[in-house]
């Protein structure tokens, strides 16, 4: 018998400070370097007080230019450095693609395996504050599609606490998928809280009925859909991604075996996407276990729109899984 | 007195970076050794790049082939005054950086078969050379995308109190890149220890610089970032050398990253499909009056430093050693295709 660990109330964004602290004085190799993460406290106030703890060479404040110093971040992880680059927002990266894509991705299997890239990047995703269309986009499915690079996404207090640990262990280049809605949840984490796996994904609930494979910013609302339906007699499974790259195919199939439905949630959009990409392997791999063709509830093809109506009927709620689902179900007859 | 820009922008007249006075010429003066090494450097990259465009003929090479051809001067200079722990980031046009900076000639030759016993495990040929042991960090194609690399590892360089510089090469289509602004500014701002060598041979492909840029004068672009900057010969080996001494030194010094803006011209196509509308064989043939190789041939001559004896034993070392090289790749094996997805990742001990 373990006894339950003693927790401390937190936020996501007090926890992820947390992390990069920890990584801060475990190794003298990490340094945080981006826009405003220094003398600002960092745009989402992620790093806030990091600057006074470690000083401006360790917390380096970058000029405007993401391709420059997500470059610089991977020059200096070849050069023996543990970088956690920070990006202001996903749209931002669009900036330094060149970089990640041609460079980070790439650089370990073009020099034949002599050169890997034990770099970090962290970056705010999705939409839910009303900063519109340049701001607001969800664009780790993107990044998804890309061999040679990790994409994980903490959704819950655990993950953004110990997944960037473990990041920066890893010898290839990790983006760290942040969806900026989730900043301000607060809950209780164990006070000795540490390190994760970024391999696999996570069963958040269990359920025998349907499965709601989501991640990121829409864990929370699939939960929410799930017990709504619990209350109508459905039990629904939720299962939690984390890393999007490589996907842990196996825990997908293992749920949607046991429960012979799946809804894919993504604030991602829905043409050539990351919850395509799911539903194709749920077919390839399990097609024979399904009681009804998977469903998707996405993000509405659309640039993110200001209006707070707009923002809410563009993005999944758990209003739209509880019906993807309640249609699934009643299929049943 | 107030200087502008543009007079900042030029060096002294011995020849060093403005704002850097060394009293003492930074290259030893012309010795026999030293010039015969020159010459060989030269030599080795030309009969190399000759013998590569034959074997593309002959489809032994396949892809983009980039040749250096003519401005060899730059990259045997320079790298003279490298370290063997300075770090290397090049450009698609490469072959010449490699060699000079001591990658074997097989080794090279074998990653432009595509096999794997080429420096890249033929994963990356000709644009793409590799290596770890010199510290040479690509063959970079995408133009531009190799200056931000060169400022990281200068970081990590001076957040670890490493005495050691990264020289990054470039072609002067780089300066129109926003790549380019980013990291000479970043360099600049943070006094990193890194040097920016732009090998201006006056077209991006077709593109003349002039008719890219508004400002034409590199160095006025790069003192914009405060950064020392001057134009050197780059047909003129000996001149080449100096100038990367001189910067060298005075970013070892600490003071920041300097650039070298390295006039030149490519002899031969862009690359291997290159009709060459853009300019005029009299335009060529005038350049190649300048012929790097040929012009300090000419020198040491003139200075008692190099005869017919030393050209016909250089030319035979060179030979024999590339003969060697095309032997090796030839021999070379091609790597099981069961490996195709080996480096996508690196391999985890868990
Ligand atoms: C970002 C990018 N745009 C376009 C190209 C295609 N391209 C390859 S080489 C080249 C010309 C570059 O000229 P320069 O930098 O002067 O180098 P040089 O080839 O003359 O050595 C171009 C446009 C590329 N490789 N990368």
């Amino acid at each position: 018998m373990t006894t339950p660990a003693k927790t401390v109330r937190i936020t996501y964004r007090d926890a992820m400070r947390e992390a990069i602290r920890e990584a801060l004085q475990r190794d003298p190799r990490v340094f945080l370097m981006g826009e405003d993460v220094g003398r600002y406290g960092g745009c989402y106030a992620v790093s806030k007080g990091l600057l006074d703890e470690f000083g401006p060479e360790r917390i380096r404040d970058t000029p405007l230019s993401e391709s420059a110093f997500v470059g610089a971040g991977i020059g200096a992880a070849m050069g023996g450095m543990r970088p956690i680059v920070e990006i202001m927002t996903v749209n931002f990266s669009l900036l330094a693609l060149d970089q990640i894509v041609n460079n980070a991705a790439t650089i370990l299997y073009m020099s034949g395996g002599q050169f890997n890239i034990p770099l970090v990047i962290r970056m705010t995703t999705g939409a839910g504050r009303q900063l519109a269309a340049q701001h607001s986009h969800s664009l780790e499915g993107w990044y998804a599609h890309i061999p040679g690079i990790r994409i994980v996404a903490p959704a819950t207090l655990e993950d953004a606490r110990g997944m960037l640990w473990t990041a920066l262990e890893d010898p290839d280049p990790v983006l760290i998928f942040e969806n900026g809605a989730l900043y301000n949840m607060e809950g209780e984490l164990a006070v000795d809280a540490g390190a994760v796996d970024i391999d696999k994904a996570a069963t958040r609930r269990a359920g025998t009925d349907v499965s709601l494979i989501t991640y990121g910013g829409s864990l929370g609302k699939a939960l929410a859909a799930a017990a709504e339906l619990s209350g109508a007699g459905v039990s629904a499974e939720v299962v939690d991604l984390r890393t999007l790259r490589p996907l842990d195919t196996a825990t997908i199939i293992a749920s949607v075996t046991r429960t012979h439905r799946a809804v894919i949630i993504d604030e991602g959009w829905r043409s050539g996407s990351l919850s395509a990409e799911i539903s194709a392997r749920i077919m390839e791999m399990a097609f024979y276990e399904l009681d009804a063709p998977v469903a998707r509830v996405c993000g509405a093809e659309v640039p993110m729109p200001y209006a707070k109506h707009l923002e809410d009927a563009a993005a999944p709620q758990p209003s739209a899984i509880v019906a993807a689902v309640r249609g699934m179900m009643a299929e049943r007859g | 007195m107030n200087q502008t820009r543009r007079e900042r922008a030029r060096a002294d007249a011995r020849g060093n970076p403005p704002g850097v006075s060394q009293p003492e010429p930074a290259s030893p003066a012309p010795d026999r050794e030293h010039a015969l090494l020159l010459m060989r450097e030269m030599l080795r990259i030309r009969r190399f790049e000759e013998k590569c465009a034959e074997l593309y003929s002959a489809a032994k090479i396949r892809g983009f082939l980039h040749l250096y051809i003519g401005e060899e001067a730059i990259a045997v200079g320079a790298i003279q005054a490298l370290e063997p722990d300075d770090a290397i980031v090049a450009t698609y046009r490469e072959h010449g950086h490699a060699l000079a900076r001591g990658i074997s000639a097989a080794s090279i030759m074998a990653e432009l078969y595509g096999k794997q016993e080429g420096c890249s495990r033929g994963r990356g040929g000709s644009m793409h050379i590799f290596d770890a042991a010199t510290r040479f960090y690509g063959g970079n194609a995408i133009v531009g995308g190799g200056l931000p690399l060169a400022v990281g590892l200068a970081l990590a360089d001076k957040m670890t109190r490493q005495a050691r510089v990264t020289a990054c090469f470039f072609g002067e289509g780089a300066v129109a890149e926003g790549e380019f602004h980013e990291s000479l500014n970043l360099a600049a701002l943070w006094k990193l220890p890194v040097v920016f060598f732009c090998e201006n041979n006056l077209y991006a492909m077709g593109t003349a610089l002039k008719r890219s840029e508004s400002e034409t004068d590199l160095c006025l672009k790069a003192s914009s970032y405060e950064i020392p900057a001057w134009p050197v010969d780059g047909m003129d080996v000996v001149a080449c050398e100096d100038a990367a001494r001189r910067a060298l030194l005075a970013v070892r010094a600490g003071d920041g990253p300097c650039f070298v803006e390295f006039r030149t011209y490519r002899f031969r196509a862009h690359s291997m499909y290159d009709p060459q509308l853009y300019r005029t064989k009299e335009e060529v043939e005038e350049w190649k009056k300048r012929d790097p190789i040929t012009t300090f041939e000419t020198l040491i001559r003139a200075h008692n430093l190099f005869d017919d004896e030393d050209l016909k034993r250089l030319e035979e070392e060179v030979g024999a050693e590339l003969a060697k090289a095309v032997e090796f790749a030839e021999a070379g094996t091609w790597e099981p295709v069961e490996e195709l997805t080996k480096f996508v990742y690196s391999e985890r001990v868990r």
